[in-house]
């Protein structure tokens, strides 16, 4: 079983599934002879070509438009929008389009696509290179959103998202692209979008974050006294979340905090909450606790680590639910 | 060193019918063959009839509380007929925006369809298996790039298809007009750009929504042929239009028409276009009418007369008759249609919970929440 970072799994899924699917194409800037300004595409057009692999012109709507057109046609497009901060000029055609049409044409539309983009911060990246704008997409019915940590995830939810028939915002966390390997199966397996993740079993609190945030968060673990039981729940599929699994595990715990990049305001942390108090209420021992990314515009990346959540808030918001 | 010129480009401007209804003989020609026969006119002309007579009818019933929003198509008939007339029935695929009905219509769609979207039913865009297009599309100029999309695929798979699209003169200063014929340029993807210049987009007349000359001029930055047209001018659209289809189909990629036309009517039911047009311009577009045009033209070949106006009005009258009794007979939809197309089934779950108890408030649903009293009440 070989051993891939993220971006090596998101290519391998990407490779298997236009072996298998002729109906796949890859489109987006730079994703052909370059690779893709990450190399998750990379060699992809040499083995299948420039009709599928396909460098388009530099336009994140017509990117998205025409891999609405290419899905109402029977194909199952995979554009590319470069950095989550150029999915601006995508989202009309996003929300106001892949999203409504099987709705709006009862089923007689619909558009399975995958748009892949990288996302959050942490890299040193220049401006609206670092966002995490995941609620944003969750708050429209119609699209699904995901956000794999792990190489192994990546594939599995990979090859879910292009087989769904449904439209999917597959969101890449950039900063663990290349940051560990893991095994990851050759064979073709897919994890079911929705299905969270326990990362870590535990019984004083539970922990809810998904992406990049998985690692600052098992850092934390690592600087808590012995003691300390953390329940991790890796959430990997934004909408629709597993509610099942946070709110078992609050009900054995009585205590949540959740993590993540994107501001705290209206974040999706927000409905985790939510969630928890509707269907764990009287289980609940402390206030649940967000460790988000500040209520600002993300700072250039000087000061980007002051703001992102790091293992330090984590461990602090931890601390503080069990002395509540 | 002189000064050179890098590139020069002409726009030409067809009419084969002019106003009067006198046809260039020569011109409507396509491979020695007359561009339409004498009873594909006469069944065109009739098939305008019936468009317009819906159309107007579709008026009153917003009017009368009927239906909601519409937008008239009036004074467009040639355009959007000619057009769909030279699209090949399914196997050509049409990106409307929502001023070509009578396009849809040639093309297949059942007329009660149009009528259903503006009754605010869903199922108005429940395109039936088999007909080639996509339903009404709303936001200005975004089909476009769908239409792109689709030909892309066609071309993909090596299929003898053509996708055509249509959009206003208001569009071309949308980004997607030109993200679409950018893209369709670069990749050679088999669509025609059919721009309706009607000359308004609501109360903005033409000339302000661009410096340019023509609308058709922008396709030259695309690299693809274009051509201006009457858009009045049945003759000429039908033949501008074949030559593009077929162009593209032959994989000679992409083409732009520019139909100069007019709206007759308001933007829509919720418009009043006297506050911001003259009536003077109205008046002279009335007298260029496509509708009145045709008639002059088969009158003048002896292809027409009173007689056979009066029984093809009676007809149209019947048949709108019965498209508003097909639209206004169906079902109210059930309340489960707003949930169930949300995504593939099964739904997930809290759509699904929405669904069976149309509340989004949880109390009383959900066992583990019982809370204190549900719990003593259970002890």
């Amino acid at each position: 079983m070989p051993s891939l970072t993220l971006v090596q799994s998101i290519n391998l899924a990407l490779q298997q599934e236009m072996e298998r699917d002729e109906r796949v194409v890859i489109l987006g800037e730079d994703v052909g002879l370059n690779g893709g300004v990450f190399r998750v595409t990379e060699g992809l057009q040499k083995r299948f070509g420039p009709e599928r692999v396909v460098d388009t012109p530099l336009a994140e709507s017509g990117i998205m438009g025409t891999a609405i057109g290419l899905a109402m046609a029977g194909m199952r497009p995979i554009p590319e929008i470069q950095f989550e901060g150029f999915l601006g000029p995508a989202y009309d055609q996003l929300v106001n389009h892949a999203a409504r049409y099987r709705t709006r044409t009862r089923g007689a539309v619909t558009i399975p696509l995958t748009v892949r983009v990288p996302v959050g911060g942490g890299i040193h990246a220049p401006e609206l290179h670092s966002d995490s704008p995941e609620a944003i997409y969750a708050h429209h019915p119609g699209l699904k959103v995901v956000m794999p940590a792990t190489p192994y995830d990546a594939k599995g939810l990979l090859l879910s998202a292009i087989r769904d028939p449904d439209p999917v915002v597959f969101f890449e966390p950039k900063r663990v692209y290349r940051s560990f390997r893991e095994e990851v199966p050759e064979d073709d397996y897919t994890i079911p979008i929705g299905e969270a993740k326990v990362v870590n079993e535990g019984t004083d609190v539970t922990v809810v974050t998904w992406g990049a945030t998985v690692f600052e968060c098992l850092a934390a673990m690592d600087k808590l006294p012995e003691d300390v039981s953390v329940e991790l729940i890796d959430l990997r599929s934004i909408y629709p979340f597993d509610l099942d699994a946070v709110v078992n595990s609050v009900q054995k715990t009585g205590r949540c905090v959740v993590v993540h990049e994107a501001p705290k305001t209206a974040g999706f942390g927000a409905e985790i909450a939510a969630s928890i108090q509707e269907h764990g209420f009287l289980h609940l021992k402390a206030p649940v606790q967000r460790v988000a990314g500040f209520d600002t515009v993300m700072p250039y990346y000087k000061l980007e680590l002051d703001y992102l959540p790091d293992a330090k808030r984590v461990g602090e918001a931890v601390q503080q639910v069990l002395a509540y | 060193m002189p000064i050179k010129t890098v590139y020069s480009a002409k726009i030409e401007h067809l009419q084969l019918l002019d106003e009067n209804g006198v046809l260039d003989e020569r011109l409507a020609v396509v491979g020695g063959k007359p561009v339409l026969t004498d009873e594909e006119v006469v069944h065109l002309y009739e098939f305008m009839i019936q468009c317009r007579t819906l159309d107007e009818t579709a008026f009153k019933l917003q009017r009368s509380g009927r239906m909601g929003t519409y937008p008239q198509n009036k004074g467009q008939e040639a355009a959007a007929i000619g057009s769909g007339f030279a699209a090949k029935k399914g196997q050509d695929f049409l990106v409307p925006c929502y001023r070509e009905n009578a396009a849809l219509f040639m093309h297949g769609l059942p007329m009660h369809y149009i009528l259903l979207h503006w009754m605010g039913d869903e199922r108005g865009n429940q395109i039936p298996e088999g007909v080639c297009m996509t339903p009404l599309s709303i936001p200005i100029g975004t089909q476009m790039l769908h239409a792109t999309g689709i030909a892309w695929a066609f071309k993909i798979r090596k299929e003898p298809r053509v996708a055509i699209t249509y959009f206003g003169d208001g569009a071309t200063s949308e980004g997607d007009f030109h993200e679409a014929m950018n893209f369709a340029g670069t990749f050679q993807a088999p669509v025609v750009f059919f721009c309706q210049n009607n000359h308004w987009a609501i109360s903005v007349p033409r000339e302000t929504q661009t410096a340019s000359e023509t609308i058709a001029q922008k396709a030259i930055a695309y690299g693809m042929p274009t051509v201006q047209v009457d858009g009045n001018d049945l003759f000429a659209v039908v033949k501008a239009t074949r030559d593009a289809i077929e162009r593209a189909r032959a994989g000679g990629g992409p083409s732009f028409i520019e139909a100069v036309t007019y709206r007759l009517a308001d933007h829509t039911t919720a418009d009043d276009a006297r506050r911001y047009r003259e009536s003077a311009e109205l008046e002279m577009w009335v007298g260029r009418d496509p509708l009145i045009r045709l008639r002059k033209y088969l009158e003048k070949k002896d292809l027409w007369n009173e007689k056979l106006q009066a029984a093809a009005e009676e007809k149209a009258r019947a048949m709108t008759a019965e498209v508003i009794k097909a639209a206004e007979g169906i079902e109210k939809p059930a309340v489960d249609d707003i949930f169930n197309y949300t995504f593939a089934q099964p739904l997930p779950a809290e759509i699904e919970k929405q669904r069976q108890t149309l509340r989004t408030s949880s109390l009383g649903q959900d066992p583990q929440q019982a809370g204190l009293q549900g719990e003593a009440q259970h002890a």
